[in-house]
């Protein structure tokens, strides 16, 4: 009897790098997304306002792909629509934390001092505030509209930028070319911007594209609350929160702007992974 | 030890006069007011000298700082005063709505915890396979949900089809509890799934752990000895920002369930503009804040003994 042999045989994997393709599929399909927001208008099968109450709440299939909800709205046509509001709002948002969290952090790091401390101390009692509630206040104060829960969400949301690009420009600011180019006669706003904001760019940027999924999610549930957008507009929040007492009867009324604001976060949060790969490759897989 | 405390104690002070204030002065920019908006919903048409009236009566006519002086003077002496909807004491109301919030936070930490360290550490372990990319399928997944819909759906699925579970309110036992524990839970474990199993992989390549391997020490024993406990740093610095978060109501998963914490409290004070029950819940932020961070810090002395109390100013 022959004795039984045991091989172990140990492959080395090797790993493919697919960040590029990745970065192609999924920024593809990303900037798919906006543009179908941007084109909206043209894209929708039927109007999303008009009313036909002889229709309402019929059951997707047929002349409606996704249903109609009470009034006998097309649902489809309603969810395209709503694309619009709703990403480009948290596309605004992104822009403005990003640039004024990013010039209160510039400031503070570069300049230093009494502001500097006071200003981090403001961004600490924001920080530390649930940000859902703040914003439901800065919100309810401004009677709703979906600018006014931009700005409510701005509000709450700037400090973590600010946070960043100030850790950025304490640690480069201590580096040789910074004190080269000090000497060699740049003002501050020279050295602000030619200086400054290419070297911190990267992890900003890594920030607030990973922070556009997180976006739409938190204007959604504003409107969702009845704070943001206000009804007839179409928007996925608000259309969910019109349709939570049809959950039983009619529920494709919550699940059609609920699945594409799911859809949409994810295809914005693979994209943002990806770009955070690229930019940063010590965090991949991670 | 003690006047460390103190001291850190003692800087609540400073932030509970910023923050009342602050939510004082944003409360009063809008143009409506409590009694606007009791009038409204209502539908009742009161004349302007009527809501005038009821405004002296609150003490609404005067000036917003003198207001805060007042409010401020009634709490030092240990009165916060009435809420302007109910006319029920505040500090009552709140703290009769604290135990359903507090009870909600644990119950959704503890899943969130007994989810999230086993499958990252998982995770982590079998790096790059199948088991790793499943649970991080699902993380991904479970982050790309707003929690509002992951409630409807979870209502729907459990309470209008199944038939399993209460729809809402919290006066159901313990059946009520599960939904808006696993909808918490769900979000905030895909979120620590992932960082979880980051830490543990940045702890595993450290030199540490081959050093530990050479000598012959088990995997077993590597992770569940050094390398958990290195990484519970991370772990408890999460969980204290969530369970500081949780504290303060979940404005929209209370709302939803009908859950009858302080999170709806104070959504249903905001849009009636009830200053008092705002202002008890401003001071309850601050309080957690403070304390949670207090907390935290005395916990990583202990975890990991480099890090000496008091130094976070240097």
């Amino acid at each position: 009897m022959a004795e039984e042999q045991k091989i172990t045989i140990r492959k080395q994997k090797i790993v493919k790098d697919h960040t590029k393709l990745k970065m192609i599929v999924f920024g593809a399909l990303a900037v798919g997304v906006v543009l179908m927001a941007a084109f909206a208008p043209y894209l929708v099968p039927c109007d999303p306002y008009e009313q036909d109450l002889g229709s309402a709440l019929l059951p997707p299939g047929g002349a409606h792909l996704l249903g109609t909800d009470r009034y006998g709205r097309d649902m489809l046509s309603r969810v395209i629509m709503g694309s619009q509001s709703t990403i480009f709002s948290a596309l605004l948002l992104v822009v403005i934390i990003t640039v004024i969290g990013s010039a209160v952090g510039i400031f503070c790091g570069y300049h230093g001092g009494k502001l500097d401390s006071f200003l981090m101390r403001v961004s600490d009692i924001f920080l530390a505030f649930p940000g859902m509630v703040f914003a439901i206040a800065v919100a309810s104060v401004m009677s709703g509209g979906i600018l006014n829960a931009v700005v409510a969400l701005a509000c709450i949301s700037w400090p973590k930028y600010a946070r960043i690009a100030r850790s950025q420009v304490m640690t480069i600011k201590s580096m040789p070319y910074m004190a080269a180019a000090k000497l060699s006669g740049s003002g501050t706003w020279k050295m602000i911007l030619k200086h400054i904001v290419p070297n911190i760019a990267g992890p900003v940027v890594v920030t607030a594209v990973l922070d556009i999924g997180t976006m739409i999610m938190e204007i959604a549930g504003l409107s969702f609350l009845g704070l943001g957008a206000t009804p007839p507009t179409a928007e996925w929040g608000s259309m969910m929160s019109n349709g939570r007492s049809m959950l039983q009867t009619s529920p494709w009324v919550i699940l059609a702007p609920g699945a594409a604001i799911f859809l949409t976060v994810m295809i914005f949060n693979l994209a943002g992974d990806t770009v955070r790969d690229l930019l940063d490759p010590r965090q991949k897989g991670r | 030890m003690k006047k460390y405390i103190t001291r850190r104690l003692l800087q609540l002070i400073p932030i509970l006069f910023g923050i009342t204030l602050l939510s004082f002065l944003l409360m009063n920019t809008g143009t409506a007011d409590v009694i606007d908006v009791m009038e409204n919903n209502t539908g009742g048409a009161l004349s302007e000298e009527e809501k005038d009236a009821l405004r002296a009566e609150l003490g609404l006519d005067k000036p917003i700082l003198q207001q805060y002086v007042i409010w401020l003077g009634k709490t030092i002496r240990g009165d916060m005063g009435e809420s302007f909807v109910s006319g029920q004491p505040v500090f009552a109301t709140f703290v009769s709505k604290l135990p359903a919030t507090i009870y909600l936070t644990i119950t959704s930490i503890l899943l969130t915890v007994l989810l999230s360290i086993p499958l990252g550490i998982l995770s982590a372990v079998k790096q790059n396979r199948i088991t790793d990319y499943i649970i991080r399928f699902f993380s991904f997944i479970g982050n790309s949900l707003p929690n509002f819909f992951v409630s409807l759906l979870l209502i729907y699925v459990f309470s209008l089809k199944l038939s399993l579970l209460p729809v809402m309110g919290n006066n159901a036992g313990w059946k009520s509890v599960i939904l808006p524990t696993l909808t918490l839970a769900l979000s905030m474990a895909s979120k620590y799934t992932r960082q979880v199993r980051a830490t543990v992989l940045e702890e595993l390549n450290k030199d540490y752990v081959q050093g530990a391997r050479a000598r012959g020490v088990g995997e077993k024993r590597i992770l569940y000895f050094s390398v958990l406990r290195a990484s519970m740093l991370t772990i408890v610095t999460l969980l204290a920002l969530s369970i500081g978060s949780l504290l303060g109501g979940t404005a929209i998963v209370e709302s939803i369930f009908m859950w009858d914490g302080v999170g709806k409290m104070v959504v249903d004070a905001i849009t009636m503009r009830d200053y008092p029950v705002i202002q008890v819940y401003v001071i309850w932020m601050a309080i957690i804040y403070v304390g949670v961070n207090l907390v935290t810090d005395i916990i990583y002395h202990y975890l990991d003994p480099r890090i000496r109390l008091g130094e976070e100013d240097a």
